[in-house]
């Protein structure tokens, strides 16, 4: 049983990787990887706000939403199917839990809420949040499994979002032609990262 | 005053692309583009969506006290995407399974609301719908761009009609594998942005 976490987990991370096999929460991956502290930040961030929401969404799609959901309320709305609310409730959820989290890190951890600062409200609208719970109605996973995915794809992307802040570092001291800089190169530099992730494709776990 | 309007329509096409220069909207770009039909539909989709959200979002501006705006405009959009979703699905169920979770994915794309804080919330109803329709359009430019390339060099074919006839059907051409996987549209996007950027060097990056 342990081991159909851990393979769970690590599929999300590498085979499945949210940045570099899905292309999820790529505005911000391209837009906040100009150093690797705040890198580092904004994928903690989206690492935690997954695990929690993910899992969320889970127990409100399995209890509210999918087919037949509400037959623990009523015998006759066992035919009600409630699964086109999906999108709506679930951004709902995002926006709320991201609300609720910066709200708590004010309070509680002043020091952790000062370092993520600006990002936390931008994880609203990173698709990586919402791609995960949209994925995880796809794959039927449940409750546990969907924590243990939500908290594998957000690594996976902290990951990714570290090793590209790091390489961009580095390029500051090259000659790249000037209409390539910024935006351009680092696209071509995804996509090589794309290219090594991809060794990991295929492989089953 | 017409030609104000002229320009909302028209600067995002190549002065102020969503994806080339504002950075918005990457992800689908990418993800949606290894043929010409989603292309195109997911283009198609995103500028109706955009253009009527940013005109709903400038109808009830006036109305929506800031610190709530943010959770006013996803509603907004949410519910439009849902219409778009329920839609694709009744006529191009095809064409919808294939987007999977990209159309849901509407909503997260920072474009529509990018242009709801930046354009709609701040100018009137008429000129934030043609802002909606020319960041669509840039969007779309972009977007089918990629397709033709990924499609044509990767399986040789436009709309699913063979144009490069295959090695392995007795023609001249073998298709570019790597134009079908993630990092094809990568280097794409990539040198399209670097070619864009030499014809416009007023865009380059000071770095």
């Amino acid at each position: 049983m342990f081991e159909h976490y851990l393979s769970l987990s690590l599929k999300a991370i590498f085979v499945e990787n949210m940045a570099l096999a899905f292309f999820l929460g790529m505005c911000s991956f391209l837009a906040v990887s100009k150093k690797v502290e705040t890198a580092v930040g904004l994928g903690l961030a989206v690492t935690f706000v997954l695990v929690i929401t993910v899992p969320l969404n889970q127990a409100i799609y399995v209890g509210l939403l999918a087919p037949g959901a509400l037959s623990w309320l009523h015998a006759d709305l066992a035919t009600v199917d409630l699964s086109f609310l999906n999108f709506l409730t679930f951004i709902g959820t995002i926006a709320a839990m991201v609300q609720i989290v910066e709200m708590i890190l004010d309070k509680y951890a002043p020091g952790l809420y000062g370092a993520l600062g600006v990002f936390l409200p931008l994880i609203a609208v990173n698709c990586a949040i919402l791609g995960a719970s949209l994925f995880m109605v796809e794959r039927n996973y449940s409750l546990l499994e969907s924590a243990v995915y939500g908290f594998g794809s957000g690594i996976g992307w902290l990951m990714a979002i570290a090793a590209l802040a790091a390489i961009r570092q580095k390029l500051r001291f090259h000659n790249i032609p000037a209409p390539l800089r910024g935006l351009g190169i680092t696209f071509i530099i995804t996509g090589l990262m794309a290219i090594a992730f991809m060794a990991f494709a295929g492989i089953q776990l | 005053m017409a030609s104000k309007r002229a320009r909302a329509l028209i600067d995002p096409l190549l002065d102020n692309n969503p994806i080339s220069t504002q950075v918005l909207g990457i992800c689908s770009a990418l993800a949606v583009t290894t043929q010409m039909e989603p292309s195109l539909v997911m283009a198609a989709a995103l500028t109706a969506v955009c253009a009527v959200s940013n005109l709903s979002v400038s109808l009830i501006r006036r109305h929506v006290p800031a610190n709530i705006r943010i959770i006013v405009m996803l509603v907004i959009i949410a519910s439009l995407v849902i219409i778009t979703d329920q839609i694709l699905k009744a006529f191009f169920f095809d064409v919808s399974k294939q987007l999977s979770v990209f159309v849901g994915l509407i909503i997260t794309n920072c474009i529509i609301m990018g242009r709801a804080e930046a354009f709609a919330m701040q100018n009137g109803p008429l000129d934030s719908f043609l802002d909606g329709i020319g960041n669509g359009l840039g969007y779309s430019a972009f977007l089918l761009l990629t397709g033709f390339c990924r499609e044509l060099l990767g399986s040789g074919k436009l709309f699913g009609v063979e144009v490069l006839p295959l090695t392995k059907d007795g023609g001249w051409y073998t298709p570019n594998g790597l134009m079908l996987l993630a990092p094809g549209a990568f280097f794409i996007i990539g040198f399209a942005i670097w070619a864009l950027r030499a014809f416009k060097p007023d865009q380059i990056e000071a770095d």
